[in-house]
């Protein structure tokens, strides 16, 4: 090959050193907005609005855990069933009157012990990452629905100790919002200030170049199923509080609301790009989307056909664009 | 595309290159046709790639029954010419006209269907079907019911083979064939789809003499059908033996094309590199200082064998041989890629155990390896990325990395050894085979490496930047006193720039040659007697 010498100066996003494509999701998100407000006067209600917000917090925290597992180059459908494991773990642990605290570490081992699971079938066994994380969801599933009897577990006499994580407020905003951006902001340290976050980047865009460059790509492989098996969990918590009942069929189809929010944040399904601040606005753009939805009155089902194509619209794009700038 | 080996040619004698312009048409003269009987022209063929001129105005043509040799250095864009010819890439101008026919933006399928096959390197082969199965892939006999008749299929695939005078059993896998009864099979597929015009990429870099040898003779035959060959090879032997005629590629300009009596080892050399050699290596003063790797009986069953020897401050030591003699798998064996069935190693005279590259990174070995693209690079992260990413660690405070410090470190390296690039933010799949060369050295260097492992520095890199990486390696030992361990298939490269020379042989190192010696000699120790 000859000198090939061509200005792309705004190719820093790669290495995840720069806002992801994040300014031209910002001005589709604002202009989803326009048109909801302008669809519905509800929408600006501050009620409407704190709902919205909620329900970015929690599909936002899924997709955070997502998104490190994307970057690697993998996929991880187990995040709903993980969720729906540990939601039922933690209204049986509550229903023991053990002390909160100790619900919610167990509860957090539990998720974070069934991505490590995960982690070690992807990044030891070499099974791929598809089968591994679809067989756990399978699994996960019919664990946690075994667990509960098939019932949703009631907090009974315990909600109130519990209810803040859901349903609380602070400082004008809901508790679980305050803990997605809590998430994110350490997400964001990690993959942009950390050797860590780094190689993240590495392994999803050449995992041999990765060994080669002495990275434990193993370790690192590893690592993301246990982030997003413990953010599932982080989920699941807020689920149960906000409804103050155990479901075993919490989260179900949560993984392909996480894996649509993180690649319309332009995070590649081939790895090694996007990062989680493109999330965050892909979040939001999903729940301002279902929001419209909602409020004009479309139907539920027909909410699951616009969301389906949203994800498949979204990896369209990214591979045109990826030509486009090839040629 | 690899440089399978240079071996057979002597490029040490320098070369003039006035004879260019001696070129005139085809040679179609010379042997006394007349253009009615050209089966192929391809006339002022452009291509661009983002930043890359491919191809300017290159014209060529192919008679019926000719083997025309296409030779040029890698990145003199034979194999984007080829692309264009199956059809895999359009051209930006000119035309290509088969059979007096003028064929306009072909697609591969309209390619096959004129009769035009183009048999690469790595067969686009189904490993798990059956011989018959490959050959009438997507045209099975049918019965009448419309299932497939396989009894046909197996008396078609032999008729076939038969045609080019071998056999193999039409039942076997696929994937249980030799690399030349696979290559064969494709050529016979490319002929029971009346092919007219075959391409073979390289076809001599995976076969031994004798199945040459079947090859040739096949070729002979289907000449004398009026079957035409173009054939790529960078062994210039192949070319003198086989072909009528040669045309050269360089830079994506076409150079000459001539009957082969009127070409000679020395022309073609001087017509392909475009200057004499002695102009491509800079001046050298070793002066070797104290041991800094020594390996001892490295084994890897049936890989390599008892690989012993000492690399000093200072020094580049060169590792040769043919392809296959193990060669890349001494580099990979030292940086613990791979694993080991034995041996040790020293560094700084200290014995230790590396068991995976992380372990040499840590004891500051740094390893360019072969296959840039798939093994060296993040091709579709930032220079700045790919350049700090091996060793993080020096910009770290408080476990959080100092990215302005990185960003200086990283616009320093990129100073120092000249890369051109638009930006360190920019991907370094955007770059040229040099540049890319360059932050891979460049990686090394942030790594404070002290011993550096290269294989294959200058494969993918222009002629022009060839010369930069050379001066950078001898950069490395004269001015920072690192030891350069290097591997190379290209051997005035390797007499060119090492001060001592192991050649390998069947996993073996057969000699230790010093500075200076001969291509003869070293291709008697890297052969069979």
């Amino acid at each position: 090959m000859a000198s090939i010498e061509t200005s792309d100066t705004k190719s820093g996003r790669r290495a995840g050193l720069r806002l992801p494509k994040a300014a031209g999701l910002v001005w589709v998100l604002v202009g989803l907005c326009v048109v909801a407000a302008f669809l519905s006067p509800a929408f600006l209600n501050p009620i409407n609005l704190t709902n919205v917000l909620r329900q970015v917090a929690l599909f936002g925290i899924v997709s955070v855990g997502m998104t490190f597992v994307i970057l690697t180059k993998g996929i991880d459908l187990s995040v709903g069933s993980i969720l729906g494991v540990c939601a039922v773990t933690a209204a049986l642990l509550i229903g023991l009157d053990l002390p909160i605290f100790i619900v919610f570490v167990l509860t957090l081992v539990a998720g974070t012990l069934m991505g490590a699971i995960n982690g070690i079938g992807v990044a030891f066994g070499r099974v791929p990452a598809f089968i591994m994380t679809l067989g756990m969801m399978v699994m996960g599933r019919g664990l946690a629905l075994t667990l509960a009897n098939g019932q949703p577990i009631s907090l009974g006499s315990r909600t109130k100790d519990f209810m803040w994580l859901g349903r609380g407020d602070f400082a004008g905003l809901p508790v679980p919002v305050w803990v997605f951006i809590a998430i994110s902001a350490i997400a964001i340290y990690v993959l942009r200030y950390t050797p860590y976050g780094r190689q993240i980047y590495a392994v999803g865009s050449n995992a041999e170049a990765a060994r080669l460059s002495g990275i434990n790509v193993r370790f690192v492989t590893f690592s993301v199923y246990v982030v997003s098996g413990f953010l599932a969990s982080l989920t699941a918590l807020i689920f149960v509080s906000r409804l103050t009942v155990g479901e075993p069929t919490a989260g179900e189809g949560i993984e392909l609301e996480a894996i649509a929010i993180a690649v319309i944040g332009g995070t590649s399904l081939f790895g090694g790009e996007g990062g989680v601040v493109g999330t965050i606005i892909g979040a939001a753009i999903l729940a301002v989307l279902a929001n419209i939805m909602n409020l004009v009155g479309v139907s539920p089902f027909t909410q699951q056909i616009v969301k389906g194509a949203i994800i498949v619209i979204a990896v369209l794009y990214e591979m045109w664009s990826k030509r486009r700038s090839k040629t | 595309m690899p440089v399978s080996d240079a071996f057979d040619s002597s490029f040490e004698k320098s070369i003039s290159q006035e004879d260019r312009t001696a070129a005139d048409g085809v040679g179609g003269e010379a042997n006394g046709m007349n253009s009615s009987s050209d089966l192929l022209e391809m006339k002022e063929i452009e291509k661009s790639f983002p930043g890359v001129k491919a191809l300017q105005g290159v014209s060529f043509k192919v008679r019926r029954g000719e083997v025309h040799g296409l030779v040029g250095e890698n990145g003199a864009g034979k194999s984007t010419l080829m692309k264009i010819l199956s059809g895999a890439y359009q051209a930006d101008g000119g035309e290509i006209w088969l059979e007096g026919e003028r064929i306009e933006a072909p697609s591969p399928s309209d390619m096959i269907n004129r009769g035009v096959a183009v048999i690469y390197q790595e067969f686009a082969q189904a490993e798990h079907l059956s011989v018959a199965e490959n050959l009438f892939m997507n045209r099975m006999p049918r019965t009448a019911l419309g299932r497939i008749d396989w009894r046909r299929l197996r008396s078609d695939a032999t008729k076939a083979m038969e045609r080019l005078g071998f056999q193999i059993d039409p039942d076997l896998p696929i994937n249980r064939l030799s690399v030349a009864q696979r290559q064969l099979v494709e050529i016979a597929r490319a002929i029971s789809r009346e092919a007219k015009l075959i391409v073979l990429d390289e076809p001599s870099a995976v076969l031994g003499d004798s199945e040459l040898h079947t090859l040739f003779a096949i070729i002979h035959r289907l000449r004398q059908e009026g079957v035409a060959f173009i054939y790529i090879s960078h062994r210039l032997k192949e070319v003198f033996e086989l072909c009528q005629s040669a045309t050269v590629l360089r830079d994506g300009k076409w150079i000459a094309t001539r009957a082969v009596e009127d070409w000679t080892t020395d022309t073609l050399i001087g017509s392909m590199v475009g200057r004499s050699i002695s102009d491509y290596f800079p001046p050298r003063n070793p002066s070797p200082g104290e041991e800094v790797l020594h390996v001892e009986g490295l084994t890897r069953e049936g890989i390599i064998r008892d690989i012993s020897f000492t690399l000093r401050k200072g020094e580049i030591l060169g590792i040769c041989g043919l392809a296959g003699a193990g060669r890349s798998e001494v580099l990979r064996a030292i940086m613990g890629a791979d694993e080991l069935d034995s041996g040790s190693v020293r560094v700084h005279g200290k014995t230790t155990r590396i068991s995976s590259p992380r372990d040499a990174i840590g004891l500051h070995i740094g390893f360019a390896p072969e296959d840039r693209k798939t093994e060296g690079l993040f091709l579709g992260q930032s220079v700045r990325f790919n350049v700090t990413i091996s060793r993080l660690k020096r910009f770290l405070s408080f476990g959080r990395l100092k990215l302005a410090e990185e960003r200086k470190a990283v616009e320093q390296h990129v100073q120092r050894l000249r890369v051109k690039t638009p930006h360190i933010a920019t991907p370094v799949g955007n770059l040229s085979g040099g540049n890319q060369q360059k932050c891979v050295i460049a990686k090394q260097l942030n790594a404070e490496c002290d011993v550096l492992l290269i294989d294959e520095p200058t494969r993918g890199v222009d002629v022009g930047a060839r010369r930069e990486i050379y001066e950078l390696m001898i950069e490395l030992v004269e001015t920072r006193g690192m030891a350069v361990l290097m591997v190379s298939s290209e051997l005035p490269e390797i007499i060119g720039m090492c001060d001592r020379i192991l050649v390998m042989r069947e996993g073996e190192i057969t000699a230790e040659l010093p500075r200076n010696a001969s291509e003869e000699e070293i291709m008697n120790y890297a052969t069979f007697h």
